[in-house]
């Protein structure tokens, strides 16, 4: 007991190089187990996703592009195809097309405009309001609402889509109608929107009524460079929003295609071979299969790597304890001139190591409990950033 | 009491040697032990307490032979009997100065550090001008006020024996005064072997008896 109160006694007097010595121990035992936990995480979180969707149609390009925008929303979109796309493979009757459009954030959530089915596709259920009814409503992911503090009555402005684009549209609000329960997907970190609403944002759909200030008073009309305007979808205004051109050109991210069954996979596929058409049928399920592959190849590096630097960084915590003996070789010296048997002396020095070590397990442990909890949702942000 | 008989040390080079055929300090009795740098003065504390084990001879304290002990029972004896005031002062900058004079009841068994032994630490400190300092680490105290926390640690455990090498080395002449009069005190008080090793020529007067040590060292010449 003695010998931990001088310890910590030292301990806390030297605590700067206490908290280095016990934050890098701690980071060194929890480091490995946390990059598993992730690394298992993510694979369960892709193949779980990639698995429950069965064929995607996007423009020809990059698979993994679209894949992992279609499906986990990442940033990195591959060109858009036309709603005409969706309208073709509808009309094969070989199943339900879900066209998404995900080209806008709001608040650092992406916006999926999609149709009604996608939220029967992926058994979303709501946890709070309705579903999408009018043009202009939002339905917003668990996580989403959970970190912007917003539910069913509240409204969310969309993200211009590049701060250089001084001639776009303007943002629009959107009405927050509902939220959805939480999933542990990427849905937790969506805002979804019917697809017309999506067009409207980019501006295919517009109305003729006035521009908003953010800070405007209702019947305040502003229009000026300098300020930040949106446009708002009221029921007094809905009637004029109306779309130029034809339907079947609007953009379309991605396709998620649910066929009626393998033989109805098979054919739709079978029509998509040809590499000159500009559209292309994945299936997730092997692209995510290589990718994964690929990640735990890599994984297997890291892991070297991992063990050489983590051993490294033990001998440095090592030479720092070795050190500190030999900083208190006096203090040891005192005590035996002072009749401490040797095991005490021990003790004293032990003490000192056997604190460190416990409280870096400590935070190690409440460190990989943390990211064990949370994993679902820290899978789901790493995979959509 | 402390007896020495026949007592010889060398170090491993050989170049210092150290003879004390006969040294004895009476119960109660306070000696002084002067003489030049180098001539073994500390060395003689260190024999004593057992920290350092004498080639030949015999040193006994009160009754147990010194010499003739394991290095476990020289610790234990060392840590029941010896009360020891380094030249040093051997201070840990961790801890307050509380704390350092309680440093033998963390590091031992000869004592139970109790609410007894907690006020006996305040009342020595009191003693020697260190009752508002006593939450201060060494770091913060002058060198005379180390010095002073080093000797209550020394005292606290109330030693048979106590020595005290160059105890009043850093103190001005009041302070040298007092912190005289409370060792004098203890050995009084506890009955015990006070020997200290000073330059301070005018406390010698102070002494029941000075030994000049310059007799006791012999220098070798290398065959």
């Amino acid at each position: 007991m003695n010998a931990l109160i001088l310890a910590l006694a030292y301990l806390r007097f030297n605590w700067i190089r206490s908290l280095v010595l016990v934050a890098v121990a701690a980071l060194i035992l929890a480091v490995p187990i946390v990059s598993q936990v992730l690394l298992s995480g993510s694979r369960a979180a892709l193949t779980d996703r990639a698995e429950a969707t069965p064929l995607v149609l996007g423009s020809r390009g990059s698979q993994l592009d679209l894949v992992m925008n279609a499906l986990y929303f990442s940033a990195d979109r591959a060109e858009p195809v036309t709603m005409a796309v969706a309208d073709a493979v509808w009309d094969t009757g070989l199943g339900i097309p879900i066209p998404m459009n995900t080209a806008f954030e709001t608040n650092d959530a992406r916006i999926i405009g999609t149709s009604i089915d996608y939220f029967d596709f992926r058994n979303l259920q709501l946890a709070e309001g309705r579903g999408l009814a009018v043009l202009g409503e939002a339905v917003l992911g668990a996580d989403v609402a959970a970190r912007l503090s917003l539910g069913a009555g509240d409204t969310v402005v969309s993200s211009p889509q590049n701060l250089f684009d001084l001639d776009g549209v303007y943002p629009l609000e959107l009405n927050i109608v509902g939220v959805l329960a939480p999933t542990g997907t990427p849905d937790d970190e969506a805002v979804f929107t019917d697809i017309k609403t999506s067009w409207v944002i980019s501006g295919i759909g517009h109305g003729h009524d006035s521009v908003l200030d953010a800070q405007a008073d209702e019947g305040d009309i502003v229009a000026a460079a300098s300020t930040l305007q949106f446009n708002r979808i009221t029921p007094d205004n809905i009637d004029s929003f109306h779309f130029h051109g034809d339907p079947a050109t609007y953009p379309v991210s991605a396709i998620l295609f649910v066929p009626n069954d393998a033989r109805a996979s098979t054919i739709l596929r079978g029509r998509y071979l040809d590499p000159e058409n500009p559209v292309q049928v994945i299936v997730p399920r092997d692209v995510i299969g290589d990718l994964v592959d690929r990640i735990f190849r890599i994984k297997t590096l890291l892991d070297a790597v991992s063990l050489i630097i983590g051993t490294a960084a033990l001998a440095a915590i090592a030479l720092a304890i070795f050190l500190s003996y030999r900083l208190r070789a006096r203090e040891m010296q005192t005590a035996f001139k002072l009749g401490a048997r040797r095991g005490t002396i021990m003790r004293l020095l032990a003490a000192e190591t056997v604190i460190l070590l416990t409280s870096a397990l400590f935070i190690s442990f409440f460190l990989i409990l943390a990211v064990q909890t949370r994993g679902d949702k820290i899978v789901a942000w790493l995979l959509a950033t | 009491m402390i007896d020495l008989t026949d007592v010889s040390f060398a170090y491993p080079d050989g170049a210092f040697r150290l003879l004390i055929p006969a040294l004895r300090v009476e119960a109660g009795e306070k000696v002084a032990i002067v003489g030049p740098s180098g001539t073994g003065k500390t060395t003689l504390l260190n024999l004593i307490a057992g920290i350092t084990v004498p080639e030949s001879g015999r040193i006994s304290l009160d009754g147990e032979i010194m010499s003739d002990l394991k290095d476990v029972d020289r610790r234990a004896l060392r840590a029941g009997r010896i009360g020891f005031v380094f030249q040093d002062f051997a201070l840990l900058d961790y801890l307050t100065a509380r704390e350092n004079i309680l440093y033998p009841y963390r590091i031992t068994s000869a004592g139970t550090l109790d609410a007894a032994a907690r006020d006996r630490a305040a009342t020595l400190a009191a003693s020697c001008g260190l009752a508002d300092k006593l939450d201060r680490r060494p770091g913060a105290l002058s060198q005379g006020e180390q010095q002073r926390v080093a000797l209550c640690r020394a005292l606290v455990m109330q030693p048979k024996i106590i020595l005290a090498d160059e105890a009043t080395g850093n103190l001005d002449p009041d302070n040298k005064s007092a912190i005289l009069d409370l060792l004098f005190e203890r050995t009084v008080a506890q009955d015990a072997s006070l020997l200290a090793v000073t330059h301070d020529h005018d406390l010698l007067s102070r002494f029941d008896r000075v030994i000049d040590f310059a007799a006791f060292r012999q220098k070798t010449v290398a065959s």
